[in-house]
């Protein structure tokens, strides 16, 4: 059985009256995305239906006769707009129409089947973009010019003397045409001696334009498909608690309370987790379990609480370090310095809580699984599939579907591998959902973190050494991917401080790793999203003891990066920097690189006699040096700043006798709309040949641009997060 | 049994009665729009219509539904054209999405109440979690949308 047979894959006749919406809904749109009425259109149910179209050109490319292009994306969709970037990169080469697009996801069966034909396939690390770029581009050159080949074959002429333009190849001699699906059977068979090269960024025409995002339409009306979403013939629910403690294990479990609960079909044990399956709503399934009440060994770790995580981290601090960065002579520096300023950060275990709770529906058969889920990473997930099943890799068949938020979480794949254990158990077809408890409280999460700070200060103010110690957890233990020989502490435990762009002439970044019960894992801009807060508050210190204006000290250590330097004035001058402010409102400016992009951002903070923090305003100026669709680069800088604010304002997982303590969303709190400053994103793409994430690097300065502008209005300086676990009434 | 109708069509639900609607909607009806996102009506991506008014349906049991008449993401027009709707699209809001479903039915029911709404207002009234943070599209959505219904 196939996704295609379970769910047929939108018709092609659903697939005009998509285009037709699209194209109607865009005509009644007012100003800038008016004049795109004709878009890309993708599937609700986004997968591959792992059949080969009869009209392919390639693995990627299969044009149809009346000139529909259907283009493969080899990575995720959660919202990042991907799925619109990497196709556009595709077609700046190929040269078709991009109304006549459609996009689907690659079969990562297929990528294993044909010798990794669409290479990696994660969305991690804002590398969607900068990782496919290379490869899209030639597979779209590649086959455009493949499509001139047939048609200068059959002219008998050169393939030069051809021109290639929305879809049609030209003779420009004779003017004689050929539209691609004319071309596209011949095409598929045609070998080049030599493959094309790739456009490089001068001159792209397409990339760079302005596009609304295709999926946007599916997700306006309950449409698009995601991995909760999947519906299978027999289907049964299962709710599942993982051991509270994390890394214990299930001891026993009395079923015998659910004598009477309706539709229950099996109490399943695993190793480490209880589950429940049930027939006809996932509801028997998730109140039976809640009825249980499991016994579980602990491991050791049901004493711990955050208090004692805490002290432990702060005690590491005068312990052995790794060193991360050692330029100049610190210790001197120190020792002959007119002044030293010293503090102390601390950020807290964050939970991901991506929207869609974990979850995976899998189709065990004796020789084949399928496995319908939200992935950001759909070969780990093959990986880890096979080896839960039993099945070899070429036989698992993951079907990709909208990710409902990802932000690190979903490059794990816990949820597929319990749901595949508990279908051995059932024998049926099988949707895992974890409640929103579970979700929270089983994350893979963001680590704690202490960073202290010493830093020399000159006559005049100026900082002329920094020594920096961080204690932290190790992500990469947690992954189970551990470098071999790595030397100095994993680039995620110093993430935003060894990286920094100021010129101190003596600087030292050195890091403790101290990993403790709970995983940890990749979270939205790994270690950047926490330090950057500290670097950027501890260097306001220096500034407010040195009496220097925060943006200008800034200004001065970034004066030879004049990169650095653009984006950080930018981001003062839209953000009002300097201009007068009512008693109790105050400004912070921050600023990052991260992911290869630069980000800094002002924010406009107002602190009430209560105490009360309201952030008003945030501007936000980024250099992601080429940017391929500005509209998505723009919204993913605006998500970034409510994500960083989030954990800012209200962020932190906290334990209790080894128990992660926050659960749903009273507990663990997020930014709504009342909360949500206005945001102005400042895009300001300096080009070159690097290319720079745009997921990511927006959420490391909101932190400290926020705990400046509280500093700012108040004269209290934040050094630890959440920021509501300070008492700020009567400061402002 | 409780009989209720769903965006026209009528509905026998056999589950027991303190299911909430979310879940009949979901895995009895099959619509799939309307979204599990917390279950104690604190997120709002559950959100749907109840005779006309908004409600979070993962904490509406479907026992003290009898004769309801609901209305989802899928019921609110056929061809995406709602006002709301096409605002969310000319503001190109949702990033996951996962959420918007929610958004949009606490939109379309806040708009009927208040149709020329401050920003003072859609804050205090649009409470539904967005964890990609689209908030400030999504305010100028509901702008946009106001207007777009009193053309």
């Amino acid at each position: 059985m196939d996704g295609n047979r379970i769910m047929p894959n939108t018709s092609r006749r659903s697939f005009i009256v998509t285009a037709a919406t699209v194209a109607g809904g865009f005509a009644v749109g007012i100003g800038p995305l008016s004049r795109l009425a004709k878009a890309a259109v993708v599937g609700v149910q986004p997968w591959d239906t792992d059949a080969h179209n009869a009209n392919e050109i390639d693995a990627w490319i299969a044009i149809d006769p009346d000139d529909s292009v259907l283009i493969r994306y080899q990575r995720s969709e959660m919202g990042q707009g991907s799925m619109t970037a990497v196709p556009m990169m595709l077609v700046e080469e190929l040269q078709c129409d991009w109304s006549k697009v459609r996009i689907e996801y690659a079969s990562p069966n297929r990528n294993l089947r044909e010798k990794k034909v669409y290479g990696d396939m994660f969305s991690n690390g804002s590398r969607t973009i900068k990782g496919s770029q290379v490869k899209v581009q030639q597979v779209g050159a590649s086959a455009r010019e493949r499509l001139i080949a047939v048609a200068a074959t059959r002219w008998n002429v050169a393939p030069t003397e051809c021109s290639v333009k929305n879809g049609v190849v030209t003779h420009t001699a004779s003017g004689r045409s050929f539209r691609y699906g004319e071309l596209a059977p011949d095409a598929a068979k045609v070998k080049l001696d030599k493959e094309p090269a790739i456009k490089t960024p001068d001159q792209y025409t397409f990339i760079g334009t302005p596009m609304p995002r295709m999926d946007v339409p599916h997700k306006i009306n309950g449409a698009a498909k995601f991995g909760i979403d999947a519906q299978i013939p027999d289907m049964v629910y299962a709710a599942i608690n993982a051991s509270p403690v994390p890394g214990g294990k299930l001891k026993s479990v009395d079923e015998s309370v659910l004598a009477n609960a309706p539709g229950i079909l099996k109490v399943v044990k695993l190793d480490n987790a209880v589950a429940v399956v049930a027939t006809g709503s996932y509801w028997r399934a998730k109140q039976a379990l809640a009825k249980l009440q499991p016994e579980w060994d602990t491991n050791g770790a049901g004493g711990i609480d955050s208090a004692q995580l805490s002290k432990d981290f702060h005690d590491a601090l005068d312990g052995p370090m790794q060193s991360a960065r050692n330029t100049g002579d610190v210790d001197q520096a120190i020792k002959g310095a007119a002044k030293t300023i010293e503090a102390v950060y601390e950020t807290p275990y964050l939970s991901h809580s991506p929207m869609e709770p974990m979850n995976a529906t899998v189709h065990l058969q004796a020789d084949r699984l399928d496995v319908w889920v939200g992935t950001q990473d759909a070969l780990d997930a093959t990986e880890a599939a096979a080896k839960a099943s039993g099945l070899e890799e070429e036989n698992v068949y993951i079907h990709n579907a909208f990710v409902g938020g990802g932000f690190g979480r979903r490059d794990a794949s816990d949820e597929i591998i319990q749901a595949i254990q508990v279908a051995k158990v059932v024998q049926k077809p099988v949707k895992l959902i974890w409640t929103r408890e579970e979700d929270t409280r089983q994350d893979k999460f963001r680590p704690h973190a202490v960073v202290r700070f010493k830093a020399a200060v000159d006559k005049d103010g100026m900082p002329t050494a920094w020594d920096i110690r961080v204690v932290t957890s190790s992500i990469l233990n947690s992954v189970g991917r551990v470098i071999p020989g790595m030397k100095g502490p994993e680039p995620m435990a110093v993430a935003g401080l060894s990286n920094n762009g100021y010129t101190i002439p003596n600087q030292r970044v050195q890091a403790s790793i101290k990993n403790t019960h709970l995983p940890v894992w990749f979270w939205r801009a790994p270690g950047a999203n926490q330090h950057t807060y500290a670097i950027e508050s501890f260097l306001d210190e220096i500034a407010a003891a040195s009496n220097l204006d925060p943006y200008q000290l800034r200004r001065k250590l970034l004066a030879d990066k004049p990169d650095w330097v653009k984006v950080l004035d930018l981001a003062a001058e839209k953000g009002d920097w300097g201009k007068p402010l009512p008693k109790g409102t105050g400004r912070g400016i921050a600023i990052c690189e991260d992911t290869g992009s630069l980000c800094a951002q002002v924010a406009e903070v107002t602190v009430s006699a209560k105490g009360d923090v309201k952030v008003n305003r945030v501007t936000v100026a980024l250099d992601t040096r080429i940017q391929v669709n500005p509209l998505s680069i723009a919204e993913q800088a605006e998500g970034s700043v409510i994500f960083g604010l989030s954990a800012a304002l209200y962020g932190k997982i906290t334990v209790k006798n080894g128990v992660p303590v926050q659960g749903n969303f009273d507990t663990y709190r997020m930014v709504r709309l009342a909360e949500a400053p206005r945001i102005d994103v400042h895009l300001m793409p300096s080009g070159g040949k690097l290319w720079g994430g745009a997921g990511e690097p927006a959420v490391p300065p909101i932190g400290g641009a926020v705990a400046n502008a509280i500093f700012a209005a108040t004269g209290k300086r934040i050094r630890s997060f959440p920021i509501m676990d300070h008492d700020l009434s009567g400061s402002a | 049994m409780v009989n209720i109708t769903v965006n026209g069509t009528q509905h026998q639900v056999d589950l027991e009665p303190d299911t909430p609607l979310l879940w009949v909607i979901r895995d009895a009806v099959g619509l799939t729009g309307t979204k599990f996102g917390c279950g104690i009506a604190q997120c709002g991506a559950c959100t749907v219509h109840v005779n006309g008014q908004a409600m979070r349906s993962c904490s509406v049991p479907i026992g003290a539904l009898e004769g309801a008449t609901v209305t989802t993401i899928e019921g609110l027009s056929t061809d995406s054209k709602h006002p709301v709707q096409q605002a969310w699209l000319a503001e190109d809001v949702p990033q996951c999405g996962y959420c918007q479903s929610g958004q949009i039915m606490a939109t379309v029911a806040f708009l009927k109440q208040n149709p020329n709404p401050t920003d003072a207002d859609i804050d205090n009234n649009i409470t539904n979690i967005c964890r990609c943070g689209t908030y400030e599209r999504l305010r100028r959505a509901i702008h946009r949308a106001a207007d777009l219904m009193k053309a």
